[in-house]
């Protein structure tokens, strides 16, 4: 087996929902051991939500869960039982980082905060992830990410001029959040290596959205210009849009950069009489009349499927590329060249596809092996052989209900 | 900034990139690295892109190179020519990253691909930016932003229901998302290094970072065999047979603008929750008494008409709309309503909770005789701070600091390169 970059590291993930869980899955697709800390009696919300196998809620059956749960193991403790403090107090001893995404004020009601973590172990690296901080008049504010998507401004700024701000789909701020937290996490282990000293990092996952907002930022602080819904139009190309192709509801996006690609553009169109034409020669030209050239390049496109018309601009080099749903990118011929996404087997929702990281590294691959956990599956693996708990003392904990099971899961979600 | 004070300090990176991957040596620069950005002579030509200080349109006031470049410093050189080819090796020698975003081959065309560049430096990471990544089928392929965020399946997600997907007005997202991937892969080599010693190329892919910012829209596909699309203004519920879709309208407008705010109940509760405060508020303003004592933990989403439901909506509606954004917001938060303003980017540039915790950054533009307010950090760290170090470099700015007093180039020597079109 090749080897992996992070293979010697521990991590105790207290993370629910989407970007803790993300740092922690790609700290264990490179090689650390993650274990996920859940409670049948409050599960993570990712495990309530569709897709599920054969549309049937289950803890164990949410595809959404599954994404971002790679190659962890899972043990079942209820936090909030007195009797649980040994078990977290050993968890943290063995942790070389420890992750936290729950709401401000939880994790030291429960004695795991920072603080209370560095007197059992000191050289600990903890991040805290949460909406908006952990401190601030609206740390508070209870909303999900689609929340943060209007208050950062990306509902605002997607859309169309004349008609109203979008809700974007993606928890956007969720998808910018963790790429950070990891980068100093893995700054942090470095430093640790060279001083001894642990570290906490705290993240506001509005704070980290906003930063994808710079340009925008810079504009309005310095010119007072408030950025706007302009569809798919752009400030210096033209053409530059989405455009209807053959088929139902099939959409290409086709960007021309220069004047280069706008003469091979016109000529492989047929259309080699637009170059010359006095509105459209110029991108000023192009500008003033982009209605009318919009609905010209439509009547070409909507005579092919937009991967007709990608190829047929890429390879006269212009930037094209077909709008791609889910499936597109499933039988992405690139993606599956890069073995973008991994078949994995889960236990209960069989084999599905898992997102793999953006690089690839050419001396340590990362190795998606194993699918998301089941909830509690690896309970005698980390009970017994992480944390050396005896037969006797596990049946007690089951007795006591500090290690949840199937029979503790609320009949309501 | 010292390896004491910074998380990368001590570490230097050679930025070659353009447009696609400013961000990464950005990230990187601004938690501690000395990254030299390497423009070609004149300068990069992403300068042009806009928008620009006080809408002057100049090479030296660009926002967007502001913007993704701060913590830099930068040369010129012309890595085409032979001698820009050795200087450049030099200073690799001297580096810890490389980062580019040319084209798949352009740089082992110049004798500086991977494998080059880890004989003049053993333990080198060269990470590369590209918008598909190094070899497959469409590694060739143009992108631009647009064919990034169609090509990774996010333009699909976004937009009005009836008309084409959209991009984000909010531009590049492509972009910042490989530049950010970029920057991740970079750290994750360079822990493997500083165990091991040993060096790797990190081969990035626009596409494929995208396709991580779609939340679990591939996995609906790939389980509820349905692709999801630009909903608008509408949150739509997947009903079982024989009930049909179910729009929610969430974009509400309100007094000034817009707010998101879903009205419902049922099985989840911090809905129920949020709908109970948001109708106490009104009532006692005596507006929404036909929901005073409605139960919503029964209200049942799967079985309730659209016109029922678009009624309760434009109910609550017409109370939004006697509120500003900063009105509903500030008792959202005081009551536990789950409400957010649709924020525009004025709205964020003040927002409360940014200021109080002192998210935005006071950047000194000698030359402008101007201090320009940009992001903040990502993230918080005592000991560590994440910092801009300095503001984006001007056209040739540490020429002199790094050829002549790092590298040892003579003054002759750098009239000579001069004269040849290499600096």
């Amino acid at each position: 087996m090749t080897k992996q970059v992070f293979e010697a590291l521990k991590v105790v993930d207290f993370t629910w929902v989407a970007v803790g869980p993300q740092v922690c899955r790609e700290l264990a697709q490179h090689g650390a051991t993650v274990v996920r800390v859940e409670t049948h009696r409050r599960p993570c919300p990712m495990r309530a939500f569709a897709p599920f196998k054969d549309g049937v809620p289950g803890v164990n059956r949410s595809a959404f869960h599954t994404a971002y749960n790679t190659n962890k193991y899972s043990m079942s403790l209820d936090l909030t039982n007195p009797k649980a403090q040994e078990v977290a107090r050993r968890l943290v001893a063995w942790a070389d980082i420890i992750g936290d995404s729950m709401t401000p004020g939880t994790m030291d009601k429960l004695g795991l905060d920072y603080e209370s973590c560095r007197r059992i172990n000191p050289s600990v690296i903890y991040f805290s992830t949460t909406q908006q901080g952990q401190y601030g008049p609206h740390r508070d504010f209870q909303g999900i990410g689609h929340h943060v998507n209007a208050i950062a401004g990306f509902c605002d700024c997607t859309g169309w001029p004349d008609s109203d701000p979008t809700m974007v789909f993606p928890a956007y701020s969720d998808f910018i959040s963790p790429w950070y937290l990891l980068i100093a996490v893995t700054g942090a282990l470095l430093r640790r290596r060279k001083t001894g000293e642990g570290m906490y990092i705290e993240q506001s996952q509005l704070e980290a959205g906003v930063t994808f907002l710079a340009p925008h930022v810079l504009d309005y602080t310095v010119n007072n210009r408030v950025v706007t819904r302009s569809g798919n139009r752009d400030r210096y190309m033209s053409p530059h849009g989405v455009y209807p192709c053959a088929g139902a509801d099939r959409w290409v996006a086709i960007a021309v950069t220069n004047d280069k690609e706008w003469q091979r553009f016109c000529d492989v169109i047929g259309h080699p009489d637009w170059a010359g034409d006095t509105k459209f020669n110029s991108v000023i030209g192009r500008k003033e009349n982009e209605d009318e050239l919009d609905g010209l390049i439509g009547e070409w496109t909507k005579n092919y499927t937009p991967e007709q018309v990608m190829t047929i601009l890429q390879d006269a080099g212009v930037p094209a590329g077909v709008v791609q749903t889910g499936e597109d990118l499933l039988n992405d011929p690139q993606l599956k060249h890069r073995q973008h996404f991994r078949v994995l087997d889960h236990l209960e929702i069989g084999p599905h596809s898992y997102h793999a990281p953006a690089y690839r590294l050419s001396q340590t691959p990362c190795d998606i092996k194993r699918p998301a956990p089941c909830l509690g599956q690896h309970n005698e693996y980390v009970y017994k052989e992480i944390l050396g708990f005896s037969d006797d003392e596990i049946a007690d904990m089951l007795v006591e209900g500090v290690i949840t099971t199937d029979a503790d899961v609320a009949t309501s979600t | 900034m010292t390896e004491h004070d910074s998380l990368l300090g001590g570490y230097r990176v050679v930025d070659l990139t353009d447009e696609k991957g400013h961000l990464c040596g950005k990230v990187l620069g601004d938690f501690g690295a000395d990254v030299i950005k390497v423009e070609k002579p004149g300068g990069d030509s992403s300068r042009n892109i806009g928008p620009f200080y006080k809408d002057i349109p100049h090479p030296e006031k660009s926002l967007f190179w502001f913007s993704t470049n701060t913590s830099k410093r930068g040369i010129t050189l012309n890595i085409e020519t032979v001698d820009g080819r050795e200087i450049l090796k030099r200073l690799v020698e001297t580096a810890d990253f490389v980062v580019e975003s040319f084209q798949p081959g352009y740089m082992d065309d110049l004798g500086l691909g991977y494998s080059e560049l880890k004989k003049a430096k053993p333990g080198i990471i060269v990470t590369s930016i590209t918008p598909f990544g190094q070899t497959g089928p469409y590694a060739r392929y143009q992108s631009t932003d647009l064919v990034g965020s169609a090509m990774g399946g996010l333009t699909r997600l976004l937009g009005d229901l009836g008309r084409p997907p959209v991009r984000m007005s909010c531009d590049p997202q492509a972009y910042f998302h490989a530049g950010l991937h970029g920057a991740l892969g970079s750290v994750v080599a360079h822990y493997h290094r500083e165990l091991t010693g040993e060096g790797q190329h990190v081969d990035v892919s626009m596409q494929e970072a995208v396709t991580l910012a779609l939340m679990h829209a591939v996995e609906i596909s790939e389980i509820m065999k349905v692709n999801v699309i630009g909903m608008g203004q509408f949150f739509i519920s997947v009903r079982p047979p024989p009930q049909s879709l179910l729009f929610t309208r969430v974009i509400m407008p309100c007094k000034d603008g817009y707010v998101y705010f879903i009205f419902g109940g049922g099985g989840f509760g911090g809905l129920v929750q949020s709908s109970r405060a948001m109708v106490e508020w009104a009532n006692e303003e005596g507006m929404l008494m036909e929901f005073k004592d409605s139960d919503f933990s029964q209200w049942d989403m799967s079985t309730i008409t659209q016109e029922e439901n678009d009624q309760r909506n434009a109910i609550v509606g017409d109370f939004l709309k006697t509120k500003t954004k900063a009105e509903l917001y500030e008792q959202a938060v005081k009551r536990g309503i789950m409400l957010a303003p649709c924020n525009t980017i004025a709205d964020t540039a003040r927002n409360a909770q940014l200021e109080a915790r002192g998210f935005w950054e006071k950047v000194e533009h000698p030359e402008l005789g101007k201090t320009i307010t940009y992001p903040g950090a990502p993230l918080k760290i005592k000991e560590t701070p994440w910092k801009i170090q300095c503001r984006a470099p001007l056209i040739g700015e540490h020429n002199e600091e790094v050829f002549v007093e790092e590298l040892g180039f003579s003054r002759e020597e750098m009239a000579v390169l001069k004269a040849r079109g290499v600096v």
